[in-house]
C-alpha cells in the first residue's frame, strides 16, 4: 500500500486521498526544495547588504529570519487547508484584506520609505495590506471564475462582471496610497485569471484596449506622479540623469556588471559594502548577488525561480478543478511577472518599481504572502485528484 | 477543463521565455560588459589620495643642514566632504575660520579649485585631495579640529613635512624652493603622471630645481574604499612613499655664513650699493664652498605658496630683485680685474713675458686720448708691476695694436681677435656649467657681436640722429645721446678703436658674472684647467648609502704656458700687500695667510663704480678663490677687497673661530650612522 501511495504520488493518478499522513507524499517536493533554497540564499543577500549598517550588524537579518519562520508555519498551514474550504473562505479573506487596504488609507497608515503603505504593530514589526491584497484579490478571482456557465466552460458572463468590480475596487484602493507597482500586479492577477479562466477571446480583446486606453489618459491627464514618470523615462534612457532617477538603474547595471562571471564572493561586494545601490536589502536585492556571486549566481537564481514558475504550471495543469487550477495558475502568473519586473529593473531592461523579489528580498509581509501562496499551490497538489464528493 | 490547460500551455511558453531573456540579458551584462562594470564600478568606489614622499635634505659639505625638513601642523579641507554638508560647507568654513582667525573669503578663496577666469590664491591640485589651508596651525587648534571632528565633516589636521632653512636668508638663491608641481611639468616627467595630485612639490630654481628628480623621491599611493557618501571604509590599496635622498654639497655653511655677513657689511659701508655677489671657491676642484648674492631673502616665503604681491615683491627692482642671484645672473663690467685675460692675450700676441713697457698717463687710441687711472704715469715697467700697479695704458697700446693689425675699422676677412679670444679662453662669455639652473653667459664684444648689436639697434638710433632727445632736460645729456646715435647709427657696426682699448681693461661693454671669474681665477692658481664648478658633490640614501658623487667637469685650458701662469700668479700674489688692495689688507697677518688677488673698479655710465675683488690664498698653494662684487659699490679696494678680507678672516680665524680650521676646504665626505644622521 504505501509503495503505491509513493508510486502513485509520484505520478499523481488513480488515487483517493486517505489520511493526513499519506498526503505527505504528495507534496511537490521540487518547489520546496527550490523554494527553501531561495529563502537561504537571501538570507544570505541580506545579511550581505545589511551588515555594515543595520542595528548590531545582524538586526535586519534576525527579522528577516524570524519572517521567514512565520512564513513557513503560515504555509504550513495553508497546506493542510483544503484548497475547496479555502474556496468558501475567499470573500472573507479579500474582504479582510480590503480592510487592511482601507485601513492603510485611513489615519492608522504609515509611511516608510516614502511609501504608505504601511500598517504599525507596534515592537517595530510593520504590515503591508497590499500584499495580503494579492492573495485576496486572487482567491476571489478564482472562485468567481471557477463556476462555469451551464453546458459550457467558460465563466458566466455576471461573474465575468462581477470579477472585473471586484479587481477594479482592489487596484482603486492600493492606488490611493499610492502604490503603483502592486496595482499593476493586482492588473496582472486579474488578466492571468480572465484569461487561464476562459473568457472569450472578445472580452480580452475587449479589456485589452480599455487598458491600453486608460494607460494613455492616464498619461495624457498626468495623473501619474511625476517620479513616477520620471523613473519610466529614464528606464528608457538611464544617461537623462545618472546622478539623479537614473541613479539607481546606472548604480544596480555596475554592481550587476562587476560581478562578472564568477561573482566577487559572498560579502566580498565592494558596491554592496559602499552602499551604492539603494534598496539593496528590497527591491534591489538582486544586484548583490549580481555582484558577489556573479553570472552563475544569478542564473541559479533565475533557474531556482523558473523551478517554482514551472512547478507551479504543474499542479495548475494537474489539478481536476478549475478553481485549482485557476488558483494555481494565477500565482504562478503573480511570480513570474514579480520575478520579471524585478530582475528586469536591475539590469535594465524594465523601468523601476517598487516590486520585491519573492522568496529572496527582504520584507515581512511580502514573504508571508510568498508562502502562503507555496501553501495554496501544496494545497491544490495535495487533493488534486479529489472529485467532490 | 481543456480550454484551460491549453491557456496553460500557452503561460508556459511564456513563463520559459522571459526566463531565457533574463539569462540572455544576465550574460550580457555580466559576461560580455563585465570588464566595463568592473572599471565603473573601481572608478565609483575607490578614492586615490596621493601621500607625498619626505623630500631629501641639502647637507653642506660636513653633513650640516642648508635645508632641511621640519614636521608642521598642517589644516586641510576636503573640498568634496564639504559639498556634501546640508549647507555646502557654509557652517563648517565658518567655524574653521574662527579656529584658525582667519576670514573665510580668505579660506573660500584658498580652496576653490583653479580654472579659467580664477586665478591665485586658488587650488591648482586635483578635486579630491585634501586643499591645505594652514601650514602652521599650533597643537591647540589642530586639537580644536580633531576633538570635534563632527563640528568639523572635511577638515583634518595633521603632521606634513615642510622645508625649513637653518641658515636663514643665506643662499637663498642658490637653494631654490618649492612650489606645487604643474601640470605641464609632470608631462614631462615619466610614470608619474597618473600621481598628479597637487600635493607633490616639485623644485623651482636652484639647487632644487636642478636636483629636484634625486631630491623628491617617490610619492605613495593610497586607494581608499568609499562608500555612496564618500566616506573611506577602507584601504584597497597602497603603496608607501619613498622618501627622497639627501644631496651633499661642497658649501660649507660656516663659510657661507661668513660671506653672507661680509657681503651685507659691504653693502651697508657702500651707500649706493644696491646689489652685491660673493663667490668662495675649492681653488684645486673649483667646488663652490659659498655662493652669497645680496639682497637675499627668506625663502621660507614659498612654504604653503607664496602670495601674489609677496611674489612681486622678491622680483621688483624697488626691493632690489632679491630672487635674481648676482653670482651666476649679475652681469657688470669686470675691471682691471680682466687684465689676467688681458695679459695673456698680451703674451699669445708675442709681446714679450720680461720686457720692460712704458706705462704713460694716458694714451692716443685712435683719435681719443685714453687716461690712466687719474692719469697719472708710472714710467717704465715689466708686466708683474703692470699688474700689480694696475697700469692701464699699456693694455689700452698692446690692445690697439693688436685691434690695428686685425684691420683696424676694416677688418681682414679673418682677424685674429686675440683679446676676446683669450678671454673667451677664460671662460668669459659662456656659462660656466655651474649645477644651477638660468646662469647667465655675460658677453665678449667682438666684431660679430657689434654687428648683431647694430643691426638690432640702428632702426632706433638712426631715428634718434633726426629727431634727437627731446623728453631729456638736461640739454648737455640730450645733445650727448644725439651724438651717440647718430655715431651709433652711422658706424655702429664696426668695432672702433676705443672699444678694443675699453675691453682690455675690463671696461665698456664687457660683462662677466661673479663666477666666472672666481673660475677663472680657480684655473690661472691651481693648474691652468678651466673647471665647471659644481655645488652638487654626492647623492646619499637618507640611511647614508652613497648613490653617486658629482665630478667636477674640466671644460677648457688657459692658453698660458706653466711658466707664464706662475709668473701672472706672482704677480697678483703681491696685490694685496704691495698693490692696489694694499690699503684694504693693511694689518692683515699676511705671514700666516698671504692673499693674492685684482681689484677691479668698472666704470657704469651714470651709475657708481662696479667695486671687484678676485683673490685667492693661500699664495703658495692656493686652496681657496674668493671673488666679491659690489654694484654701485665703488673702487675696488673700498669695498668688494675689504668683504674679501672679512671672508679670509672668517675661513682662517683671524678674529675669533676659523670656519675651516687647518684652513682646508673639506675633502671627505661626511659619515652617516645608520639612522640617517651624521656621525661626528
Amino acid at each position: 500500500m504505501a509503495e503505491r501511495v509513493l508510486r502513485s504520488g509520484r505520478r499523481g493518478y488513480g488515487r483517493r486521498m486517505v489520511g493526513a499522513q499519506s498526503s505527505l507524499w504528495r507534496l511537490d517536493g521540487v518547489l520546496l526544495v527550490a523554494v527553501a533554497a531561495l529563502c537561504v540564499i537571501g538570507t544570505l543577500l541580506v545579511w550581505s547588504s545589511t551588515r555594515t549598517w543595520a542595528p548590531g550588524s545582524t538586526g535586519l537579518v534576525k527579522k528577516h529570519m524570524l519572517n521567514l519562520g512565520i512564513g513557513v508555519v503560515l504555509c504550513a498551514m495553508t497546506t493542510a487547508i483544503d484548497h475547496r474550504a479555502m474556496r468558501a473562505y475567499a470573500p472573507l479573506v479579500f474582504l479582510l484584506s480590503l480592510v487592511g487596504l482601507g485601513l492603510v488609507i485611513s489615519p492608522l497608515g504609515a509611511t516608510i520609505n516614502g511609501s504608505h503603505s504601511w500598517i504599525l504593530l507596534g515592537g517595530g514589526f510593520a504590515v503591508q495590506p497590499s500584499e495580503f491584497a494579492k492573495l485576496g484579490l486572487l482567491l476571489i478571482l478564482a472562485m468567481l471564475l471557477a463556476q462555469p456557465a451551464e453546458g459550457s466552460d467558460r465563466p458566466r458572463t455576471f461573474d465575468i462582471v462581477l470579477a472585473l468590480c471586484v479587481a477594479a475596487l482592489t487596484m482603486g484602493m492600493v492606488m490611493l496610497q499610492p502604490d503603483l507597482g502592486t496595482a499593476l500586479v493586482l492588473a496582472v492577477i486579474t488578466a492571468a485569471a480572465l484569461i487561464i479562466g476562459g473568457v472569450r477571446k472578445r472580452w480580452i480583446v475587449g479589456l485589452t484596449l480599455v487598458a491600453v486606453t486608460g494607460v494613455f489618459l492616464v498619461f495624457r491627464l498626468q495623473l501619474l506622479e511625476p517620479y513616477q514618470i520620471a523613473r519610466f523615462t529614464a528606464f528608457l534612457d538611464p544617461g537623462v540623469d545618472p546622478r539623479g532617477v537614473g541613479y539607481n538603474s546606472t548604480q544596480s547595471l555596475i554592481a550587476i556588471g562587476s560581478g562578472g562571471l564568477f561573482g566577487k564572493g559572498w560579502l566580498h561586494g565592494g558596491q554592496t559594502t559602499g552602499r551604492f545601490v539603494p534598496e539593496q536589502h528590497t527591491d534591489f536585492i538582486f544586484t548583490v548577488a549580481g555582484e558577489e556571486f556573479g553570472f552563475l549566481g544569478s542564473v541559479a537564481i533565475v533557474l531556482l525561480l523558473g523551478v517554482v514558475l514551472l512547478r507551479g504550471l504543474r499542479i495548475a495543469r494537474q489539478c481536476d478543478d478549475r478553481f485549482g487550477t485557476l488558483a494555481a495558475g494565477t500565482i504562478v502568473c503573480w511570480f513570474a511577472f514579480q520575478t520579471f519586473v524585478n530582475i528586469g529593473m536591475t539590469i535594465g531592461i524594465m523601468p523601476i518599481t517598487g516590486l520585491p523579489l519573492p522568496f529572496v528580498s527582504y520584507g515581512g509581509t511580502a514573504t508571508f504572502a510568498n508562502l502562503i501562496a507555496v501553501g495554496l499551490l501544496q494545497s491544490i497538489r495535495i487533493r488534486e485528484q479529489q472529485q467532490y464528493a | 477543463m481543456i480550454r484551460m490547460r491549453s491557456r496553460l500551455f500557452v503561460l508556459h511558453v511564456l513563463v520559459l521565455s522571459l526566463l531565457v531573456v533574463l539569462g540572455v540579458r544576465l550574460w550580457q551584462v555580466q559576461v560580455v560588459r563585465g570588464q566595463e562594470f568592473v572599471t565603473r564600478a573601481t572608478e565609483t568606489r575607490t578614492r586615490t589620495v596621493i601621500e607625498p614622499a619626505v623630500r631629501g635634505q641639502i647637507l653642506d659639505s660636513s653633513g650640516r643642514p642648508l635645508v632641511r625638513n621640519q614636521t608642521a601642523l598642517v589644516v586641510s579641507v576636503d573640498r568634496t566632504a564639504l559639498a556634501r554638508t546640508p549647507d555646502g560647507g557654509k557652517s563648517v568654513l565658518r567655524k574653521l575660520s574662527a579656529v584658525l582667525g582667519t576670514p573665510v573669503k580668505k579660506l573660500r578663496e584658498r580652496i576653490r579649485p583653479c580654472g579659467p577666469g580664477v586665478s591665485q590664491p586658488c587650488w591648482t591640485g586635483s578635486p579630491y585631495q585634501p586643499v591645505p589651508v594652514e601650514q602652521k596651525a599650533d597643537t591647540r587648534q589642530a586639537l580644536q579640529i580633531l576633538e570635534r571632528q563632527e563640528d568639523f565633516p572635511g577638515v583634518s589636521a595633521e603632521i606634513q613635512s615642510v622645508r625649513q632653512y637653518p641658515g636663514g636668508q643665506a643662499g637663498a638663491q642658490m637653494l631654490g624652493y618649492l612650489q606645487p608641481v604643474t601640470e605641464a611639468e609632470l608631462e614631462k616627467r615619466a610614470g608619474l603622471k597618473a600621481a598628479y595630485s597637487g600635493v607633490d612639490l616639485a623644485g623651482r630654481d636652484g639647487l632644487e630645481e636642478v636636483y629636484d628628480e634625486a631630491l623628491r623621491g617617490k610619492p605613495g599611493m593610497r586607494r581608499v574604499q568609499v562608500d555612496r557618501m564618500g566616506k573611506a571604509i577602507g584601504v584597497e590599496q597602497q603603496v608607501r612613499p619613498v622618501s627622497g635622498d639627501n644631496l651633499i654639497t661642497s658649501i660649507d655653511a660656516r663659510v657661507q655664513a661668513v660671506a653672507e655677513r661680509a657681503l651685507a657689511r659691504a653693502m651697508h659701508n657702500a651707500p649706493k650699493a644696491d646689489g652685491g655677489a660673493a663667490v668662495v671657491l675649492d681653488a684645486r676642484t673649483s667646488r663652490v664652498l659659498a655662493l652669497a648674492s645680496a639682497p637675499s631673502y627668506d625663502p621660507a616665503v614659498w612654504a604653503g605658496g607664496i602670495s601674489a604681491s609677496g611674489y612681486q615683491r622678491l622680483l621688483s627692482p624697488k626691493s632690489g630683485m632679491p630672487l635674481v642671484s648676482r653670482a651666476i645672473n649679475g652681469q657688470f663690467a669686470p675691471g682691471s680685474t680682466f687684465k689676467v685675460s688681458s695679459v695673456t692675450a698680451m703674451l699669445r700676441a708675442g709681446y714679450p713675458l720680461n720686457g720692460t713697457y712704458d706705462c704713460p698717463g694716458s694714451y692716443m687710441v685712435g683719435d681719443r686720448a685714453f687716461n690712466n687711472f687719474h692719469g697719472i704715469g708710472l714710467g717704465t715697467m715689466n708686466l708683474h708691476t703692470a699688474l700689480v700697479k694696475s697700469c692701464d695704458t699699456i693694455f689700452y697700446r698692446a690692445a690697439y695694436e693688436q685691434y690695428l693689425r686685425d684691420g683696424g675699422r676694416d677688418p681682414k676677412k679673418k682677424p685674429r681677435e686675440i683679446f676676446a679670444n683669450t678671454a673667451r679662453a677664460f671662460g668669459f662669455g659662456r656659462p660656466t656649467g655651474i649645477d644651477l639652473p638660468g646662469e647667465s653667459s655675460g658677453r665678449i664684444p667682438d666684431r660679430r657681436w657689434k654687428k648683431e648689436m647694430w643691426t638690432l639697434t640702428s632702426g632706433t638710433n638712426c631715428r634718434r640722429a633726426q629727431t634727437g632727445y627731446p623728453e631729456v632736460t638736461d640739454r648737455a645729456r640730450a645733445d650727448f645721446l644725439k651724438r651717440l646715435a647718430s655715431e651709433n647709427c652711422a658706424e655702429g657696426f664696426i668695432l672702433r678703436p676705443g672699444d678694443s682699448a675699453n675691453f682690455s681693461i675690463g671696461q665698456g661693454d664687457v660683462l662677466v658674472t661673479p663666477l666666472q671669474l672666481a673660475r677663472a681665477y680657480a684655473a690661472l692658481v691651481h693648474d691652468g684647467k678651466l673647471r665647471s664648478p659644481r655645488i652638487g658633490w654626492a647623492r646619499v640614501r637618507p640611511d647614508g648609502t652613497l648613490v653617486q658623487t658629482y665630478d667636477v667637469p674640466v671644460v677648457g685650458k688657459l692658453p698660458l704656458s706653466e711658466k707664464e701662469r706662475l709668473y701672472i700668479k706672482n704677480a697678483l700674489s703681491e696685490v694685496a700687500s704691495d698693490g692696489t688692495a694694499a690699503g684694504a689688507f693693511a694689518g692683515f697677518p699676511m705671514d700666516k695667510v698671504r692673499i693674492g688677488g685684482k681689484t677691479g673698479t668698472a666704470e657704469v655710465w651714470g651709475k657708481e663704480d662696479t667695486s671687484w675683488f678676485a683673490s685667492f690664498a693661500p699664495t703658495n698653494d692656493p686652496r681657496f678663490v674668493v671673488v666679491a662684487m659690489v654694484s654701485q659699490g665703488g673702487m675696488g679696494a673700498q669695498t668688494a677687497a675689504p668683504a674679501v678680507r672679512e671672508i679670509y678672516e672668517g675661513i682662517y680665524g683671524i678674529k675669533g673661530p676659523a670656519a675651516l680650521p687647518g684652513g682646508k676646504p673639506v675633502s671627505r665626505l661626511p659619515k652617516f650612522a645608520p639612522d640617517g644622521t651624521v656621525a661626528r
